[in-house]
């Protein structure tokens, strides 16, 4: 087996007397769609926050390609190549579509301070950018403001900015909340093409779609992965089925 | 063609058309009046570059503008009595050449804002106005008692700085030189706003977590930010200190921290002519009204409220309609 592009080995993390994550290890390999499932206040977000940045683990160490990452800053692992897209959009509103996506290949260039030639005329951002909207589907709406777009373009904007940064794993925070089917179909099959260019580590909350995509799945529950594995392991683990799917694999 | 631009060009063209009737009709105090407005419009532009760019609202830009006002007082108090600023470990002696003034304000104030922003921007909000303005009144105090340089009383300077080739004495060869000036400041603000450092400063304004999801932090952006509009701020305060050849600690007030975000509200926020509008505006409203009555920040007052409460644009963003997509 390939080395891990992402390794997260015996994070722990407490809030007080809430023990958020405990003793967590997970990893992402080339290729593939690691599916991160839980219930409701299972710790996914915490665990989130931890790999991604704006998290201090309180013990346990993340690597990123070989690289120990956990004191690194947000924005230090983004430009290791991490490429993130958040539970809730997190997009500049007030830019269009396509400075959202410039923006993204100016973050991985890094020379953000450049202060006179003007940006939008970069034809290497520009290339970039155009690409990763093509390759999303929202060419179209390119220079429509990003406040104008629907829930699901946002979405799909969102991916196309990760995509911009080259990352070397994706990070998914329940890319098809709120998308109705069609758009989460779509989301779907972008996301099995995007595998082959980096891995992604997937949190969802759509049972369909995880069933459908991933190729492993864990189980958060209460802080503690209480399964890992594919998913006919995880479809046939009786502990999985009454602790969290019961209902869901029965309809 | 869009209404901006068209409203911005009519602008510039008044604020030259205008003058020069004045100097044409032999009215040397319009074009004062208007000198004072082409400066509170470089003041504001400064403050705008951090406010409606960065997001950073700051209440402490008298600093910048006091700053600036103190290095032409100071830079000229010695060059006229002959003595010099500073004489050990080396010699620095006072000058009246403005481009020197400008240049030594214009670094002052940008090395004052990274060292007030360097602190104050690891507060937000309401925290970063209260140590902006915390900041800016410290040097209103420490002037007040700065016996040398006058005081509480201020310094009079007895002429006019030196610029090669031009009397400054006259009006509107002065104005020349301040509306140039605000020229300059204008197309440099608006090419930065459209460079690789305005998209990610506007960025960060809108959302720090995007711009450090693409890999960069939103610090470094906000204190180059706060540097150059403490710098250009800076500027307008040797101007303005110039123009009336006296300062005084009156000019690191909070009054004129306030007067100088009122130009950026009035006019429109984050629009680059914004400023502009909002210190004529301002000029005319307190040159008509303040005929009228003593009160007249009355009125001033129902306008601000007025603005924010109904139009969010401001001046240019109330006739030239909400910005529509960037090209």
């Amino acid at each position: 087996m390939t080395k891990p592009l992402l390794d997260v080995r015996g994070v722990s993390k407490s809030f007080g007397a809430v023990q958020a994550s405990t003793d967590i290890n997970l990893d992402l390999r080339e290729g593939e769609i690691h599916a991160l499932i839980g219930p409701n206040g299972a710790g996914k977000s915490t665990l989130i926050k931890q790999i991604a940045g704006g998290l201090r683990p309180d013990s346990g160490t993340v690597f990123c390609d070989g690289q120990d990452i956990t004191g690194l800053s947000t924005a230090a692992r983004a430009r290791l190549g991490m490429g993130r897209t958040f539970q809730i959009s997190s997009l500049a509103m007030d830019y269009s579509v396509l400075q959202n996506v410039v923006l993204g290949a100016l973050g991985r260039r890094g020379d953000i301070f450049r202060f006179f030639r003007p940006v939008m005329k970069d034809a290497d951002l520009l290339a970039t950018a155009n690409q990763a909207l093509e390759m999303v589907g929202l060419e179209d709406v390119k220079n429509f403001m990003t406040s104008e777009l629907s829930h699901g373009q946002r979405r799909q904007l969102e991916v196309a900015v990760a995509l911009t940064l080259s990352p070397k794993v994706f990070l998914m925070d329940e890319p098809m909340a709120g998308l109705g089917a069609d758009g989460s179909r779509r989301l779907m099959e972008l996301l099995g093409k995007f595998k082959q260019m980096a891995p992604i580590l997937l949190v969802e909350h759509d049972m369909d779609a995880v069933f459908a995509l991933a190729d492993r799945i864990s189980v958060l529950v209460y802080g503690k992965i209480i399964a890992s594995g594919s998913v006919e392991d995880i479809r046939g683990n009786p502990i999985v089925r009454s602790a969290y799917l019961g209902e869901e694999i029965d309809a | 063609m869009r209404k901006e631009p068209v409203l911005n060009m009519a602008l510039l063209i008044a604020l030259l058309a205008f003058p020069l009737w004045a100097w044409a009709a032999d009215e040397p105090f319009l074009i004062t009046l208007t000198t004072r407005a082409v400066i509170f419009a470089i003041a504001g532009v400064g403050l705008n570059f951090a406010l409606g760019f960065g997001g950073l609202v700051s209440f402490g830009h008298a600093a910048f503008f006091g700053l600036g006002g103190y290095v032409m007082g100071v830079l000229a108090f010695h060059a006229q009595t002959y003595t010099p600023v500073l004489d050990w470990p080396f010699v620095i002696n006072g000058t009246k050449s403005m481009p020197i003034v400008w240049m030594v304000a214009i670094a002052l104030s940008g090395a004052l804002a990274v060292a007030i922003g360097a602190l104050s921007l690891r507060t937000s909000g309401v925290y970063f106005i209260m140590i902006t303005l915390a900041f800016a009144q410290m040097l209103y105090y420490f002037t007040i008692s700065w016996s040398t340089y006058g005081g509480e009383d201020g310094l009079s300077i007895y002429v006019r700085n030196d610029f090669p080739g031009l009397n400054t004495m006259d009006p509107i060869q002065y104005y020349a030189i301040c509306y140039v000036l605000l020229l300059i400041v204008l197309g440099l603000v608006y090419a930065i706003s459209k460079s690789a450092f305005g998209l990610a400063l506007g960025a960060s304004r809108q959302n720090e977590d995007r711009i450090q999801a693409v890999g960069q932090g939103p610090f470094g952006l906000y204190l180059t930010a706060f540097a150059i509009s403490g710098a250009i701020t800076g500027l307008a305060g040797v101007l303005h200190a110039d123009l009336n050849r006296f300062v005084s600690p009156t000019m690191f007030s909070w009054h004129t921290s306030g007067e100088i975000m009122i130009f950026v509200i009035l006019g429109g926020v984050g629009r680059v002519f914004g400023p502009v509008a909002g210190a004529v505006l301002f000029i005319v409203l307190e040159h008509t009204l303040g005929g009228l009555s003593e009160f007249w920040h009355i009125y001033l007052g129902a306008m601000l409220l007025g603005v924010v409460l109904f139009a969010r644009g401001g001046l240019i963003g109330l006739i030239a309609g909400r910005e529509v997509a960037h090209d």
